[in-house]
């Protein structure tokens, strides 16, 4: 288990030097320049020779990379020029946003996506398996971004349910620890802090856990199927088993290794959704100051963000690897 | 901590119980609330809070090495300089100096300071200091303090550093003649220099908390524990807390030499979407915000909120890049400017209120001329015009930007499609070419390669040089011309002596720049902020010189 894990992740110094090259000369062949967008309308030839000449954009490609990659090493991954503040210090302290915001989708979509899915499947053919096939299929045909204004418009413009943006009441006055803002306010003991984070999080939580729902749905639904027909269910059942232990012993765990995957692969999709989902929301996590910083050309943050992304990404994968085991002896590493 | 406790938001807290309840199974901890009783107005206190909408965060507190609004929105509230602006104009009006007398070469102006004024920090605010601030912005450090992102106003307005790469500076030095005395001399006269002054840029920060949170030479001073934690002015608000991604909490400040705050705190949040800040004020999650998109006001008026317009002090213009051949021809530019219906461009692209603009800077500069030449809408003038200079069959590329809004700007494309129209209508075939703002900017002002274009520029204070010198104090691509008696005319103007004098110098040249025509001034669009109805006291200002000091908020 331990080799496989160490093998795993010393395949991911290569994977990230690649993305590093990729991204690198990706975010520069983008037209448009981050001097001219720093200095606005106005920016002079002299004013732009010197932020590019500041922040080395002036040299050739391959030296900026080279001195870019000096920097990895020492992982120091640069700072905004927009705000000058270093990237590693904007990720951690916005990331805690994004990550709360993914877990809470994540939560919705599983804590409802299994028990419907595994619902659809026992009734199969029924109308409660036509209305979530239906519903599901709704789900990820609806763009996140246009959810996520739907959402805001009905739940919190016309009935004032929920907060229209950001992560909690500008007016509260709340001790932040771990910047989860939730978790904070049940650390500090401040409950209306964390419950009034938890209201905030309501809509773009759904909005974004939503296509995972509706995956969820749909894999588990067909996973529980083909395990209901399997012979050791069948087995089971016949020894007269009691039928719960049946379901949680033979049926769900069987059937929860490729909703596993499933989940784990959503965690890129949740990324790129809480782009959306977070603009929309005014919800200031890593997705809309990543936003900010490609129409700024802010490439120190650009490089940075997704390399980070792309790292968390990685590592969630090689969680879920392992996370076989656990369900799944038959697959456990050595 | 408190919590807002208005029927909205206990409406919303009870309603979305059940739904966070299905979302918190995970962290069900937190069901039990030790706090709950104590969970107050989040008004309370005497004054209550005052939570305000800008579109993005602050880049710094240290207002010095600011340029942006927001960070100048912030800056304002804690810090003054001697300079202000008379209420609702952009005149310069006595504020931390209470008077001021210039020799009459202009290179010397001695400054009387207002008694008994000290910092946030307990320290005197005095010559000393006035020196001290002065002293400090003269000796930015070579490097990356020195860049136009950071001490961009300095370099505008004086010029030049004591090290660098510039050190052609105007500021020469700083006497202090008394305890509330200080003269400043120039090395050159700057007519405008007392107006430039009421920039947040100028303001003055006490020199104990700036030495005790120094940042070395070299390093970016927006990075330091003074721009982050520590800012230290005179205003009538003291920074509370500075919580990065989500809001700057501003404290009243009880010792503040006038009149104090009326509410306890001030809270500015940032949302970057117009739309999201429309529905933010309209739920109650903010009291006021602003840059309101014009297709917003009726929606926010249907609502019950509040408008309040600034006094336009911008101008959007149609450039003319003369590189680009039959442009270079006053007839043909001619021709387009009888061509544009400036009234039609402003009731259906622009903010009510705006009123169409005859030259390149608003009427409230002291230098608007009201004897500039105009060109009436006259289409078949132009058709003539055009025929006149063998230019029946003309195709213009015309560039505009895309997804964004500015003040001078508001719906670049709406503006872009009731020109073309006009333009089409007198046979001028149009090749349209839209870009992304950046994109925008790079092909407009960075190349020669393009043709007619939509842009602008919001002033910062009451001097003309900050329009006409921005825009035609030289050979630039965006506009294509070399025109060496402009350009030494308008070098002239910003270094004579008086504001009289420069008043008539300007007056002269923004009626010679509208018969060179290097392009077609649109109008000055009125830009707006939208308040909830409790909020009161809110003075809008011409050059954003708002100070929340007057606001009150009843909920």
């Amino acid at each position: 288990m331990l080799r496989f894990a160490l093998r795993r992740l010393a395949l991911l110094v290569p994977v990230l030097f690649g993305l590093s090259v990729l991204l690198f000369v990706w975010i520069r062949v983008l037209p448009g320049d981050p001097a001219r967008s720093l200095l606005g309308e106005r920016a002079t030839p002299a004013g732009i020779k010197q932020i590019r000449e500041l922040y080395g954009f002036d040299k050739p490609l391959l030296e900026q990379y080279w001195a870019y990659l000096g920097q990895l090493v020492r992982l120091d991954f640069g700072s905004s020029i927009r705000d000058g503040r270093p990237v590693t210090e904007t990720f951690f302290e916005q990331f805690p946003a994004t990550v709360e915001l993914a877990l809470f989708a994540i939560l919705f979509a599983v804590v409802l996506g299994i028990p419907l899915g595994y619902a659809a499947a026992r009734r199969r053919g029924e109308a409660v398996d036509g209305v979530v096939i239906t519903g599901s299929l709704l789900g990820v045909v609806v763009p996140v971004f246009f959810l996520a204004i739907l959402l805001k418009l009905v739940f919190a413009i016309q009935l004032d349910w929920f907060p229209t943006s950001s992560r909690q009441d500008p007016r509260i006055d709340a001790t932040h620890i771990t910047n989860f803002y939730v978790l904070d306010g049940l650390l500090t003991r401040e409950f209306d802090a964390s419950w009034d984070a938890l209201v905030h999080l309501v809509l773009p939580a759904v909005a974004l856990g939503t296509i995972p729902l509706a995956i969820i749905v749909r894999i588990t639904r067909a996973s529980v199927s083909e395990v209901l027909n399997e012979d050791y269910v069948r087995t089971a059942d016949a020894k007269g088993l009691h039928p719960p232990v049946v379901r949680r012993r033979h049926v769900l765990r069987n059937a929860m290794l490729p909703v596993l995957t499933t989940i784990g692969l959503q965690v890129g999709l949740l990324l790129s959704g809480a782009v959306l989902t977070e603009t929309v929301f005014s919800f200031n996590g890593i997705g809309s100051y990543l936003f900010d910083a490609i129409s700024q050309r802010d490439y120190p943050v650009l490089q940075g963000y997704i390399l980070f992304i792309a790292l968390i990404y990685s590592l969630v994968n090689l969680a879920v690897d392992l996370g076989y085991g656990l369900f799944d002896p038959r697959v456990r590493v050595s | 901590m408190r919590l807002p406790s208005t029927p909205t938001g206990r409406a919303r807290r009870a309603v979305a119980l059940f739904a966070a309840a299905a979302l918190a199974t995970g962290a069900a901890g937190c069901a039990e609330s030790e706090r709950s009783s104590d969970s107050s107005s989040g008004s309370g206190g005497s004054g209550g809070s005052f939570v305000f909408a800008g579109s993005a965060e602050p880049v710094t507190l240290d207002p010095f090495y600011a340029s942006d609004g927001e960070s100048f929105r912030v800056a304002r509230q804690i810090f003054e300089g001697l300079v202000g602006t008379k209420p609702g104009t952009a005149d310069p009006a006595p504020l931390l100096a209470e008077s001021w007398e210039r020799s009459e070469d202009g290179l010397t102006t001695t400054f009387k300071l207002r008694e008994g004024v000290k910092f946030s920090d307990g320290t005197n605010f005095n010559a000393e200091a006035v020196c001290f601030n002065f002293e400090r912005w003269y000796n930015t450090p070579p490097g990356i303090a020195q860049s136009e992102d950071l001490s961009y106003y300095y370099g505008k307005t004086f010029r030049g550093f004591a090290k660098g790469k510039n050190t052609d500076g105007i500021y020469k030095s700083c006497e202090v003649k008394g305890e509330l005395e200080a003269v400043i001399t120039l090395t050159d006269p700057f007519a405008g220099f007392i107006a430039a002054l009421s920039l947040p840029a100028f303001a003055m920060q006490s020199p104990t908390a700036l030495d005790k949170y120094s940042v070395p030479a070299g390093k970016d001073p927006r990075k330091g524990e003074y721009a982050n934690e520590f800012p230290t002015g005179t205003g009538p608000f003291v920074l509370g807390s500075w919580d990065k991604g989500s809001k700057v909490t501003l404290d009243r400040n009880d010792d503040y030499w006038g009149e104090k705050a009326k509410v306890d705190q001030a809270i500015v949040v940032a949302i970057a979407d117009p739309g999201a800040r429309r529905d933010a004020l309209i739920s109650g999650d903010v009291d006021g915000f602003d840059l309101v998109g014009p297709a917003d006001i009726s929606t926010l008026e249907d609502e019950g909120m509040t408008i309040a317009d600034r006094d336009a002090f911008n101008v959007l213009y149609l450039g003319f890049n003369q590189a680009v051949k039959p442009l270079d021809d006053l007839k043909v530019r001619e021709a387009i400017a009888h061509a544009v219906n400036k009234e039609e461009v402003v009731s259906a692209s622009l903010p009510e209120g705006t009123e169409p603009a005859t030259q390149f800077m608003p009427d409230l500069v002291n230098s608007y001329s009201e004897d500039v030449t105009t060109y009436e809408y006259d289409p078949e003038l132009a058709k003539q015009m055009l025929a006149d200079a063998g230019q029946s069959d003309l195709t213009l590329e015309f560039n505009y930007p895309t997804e964004i809004s500015r003040p001078y700007m508001p719906s670049p494309e709406a503006t872009f499609n009731v020109l073309r129209s006009q333009l089409r209508a007198v046979g001028i075939t149009i090749k349209p070419t839209a870009d992304q703002w950046e994109d925008y900017l790079g092909v407009t002002t960075g190349t020669a390669k393009h043709g007619i274009h939509l842009l602008g520029w919001t002033g910062d204070y009451n001097d003309a040089d900050n329009f006409l010198g921005v825009f035609f104090g030289t050979k630039t691509q965006e506009w294509g011309f070399d025109n060496p008696e402009l350009f030494d005319a308008l070098k002239e103007a910003r270094g004579l002596s008086t504001v009289d004098e420069q008043v008539t110098a300007y007056k002269k040249i923004s009626e010679d720049v509208m018969e060179f025509l290097p392009g077609i001034p649109l109008a000055s669009p009125v830009p707006s902020l939208a308040f909830a109805p409790g909020v009161q006291g809110y003075e809008p200002s011409p050059v954003q010189d708002e100070v929340w000091s007057g606001v009150t908020v009843e909920n």
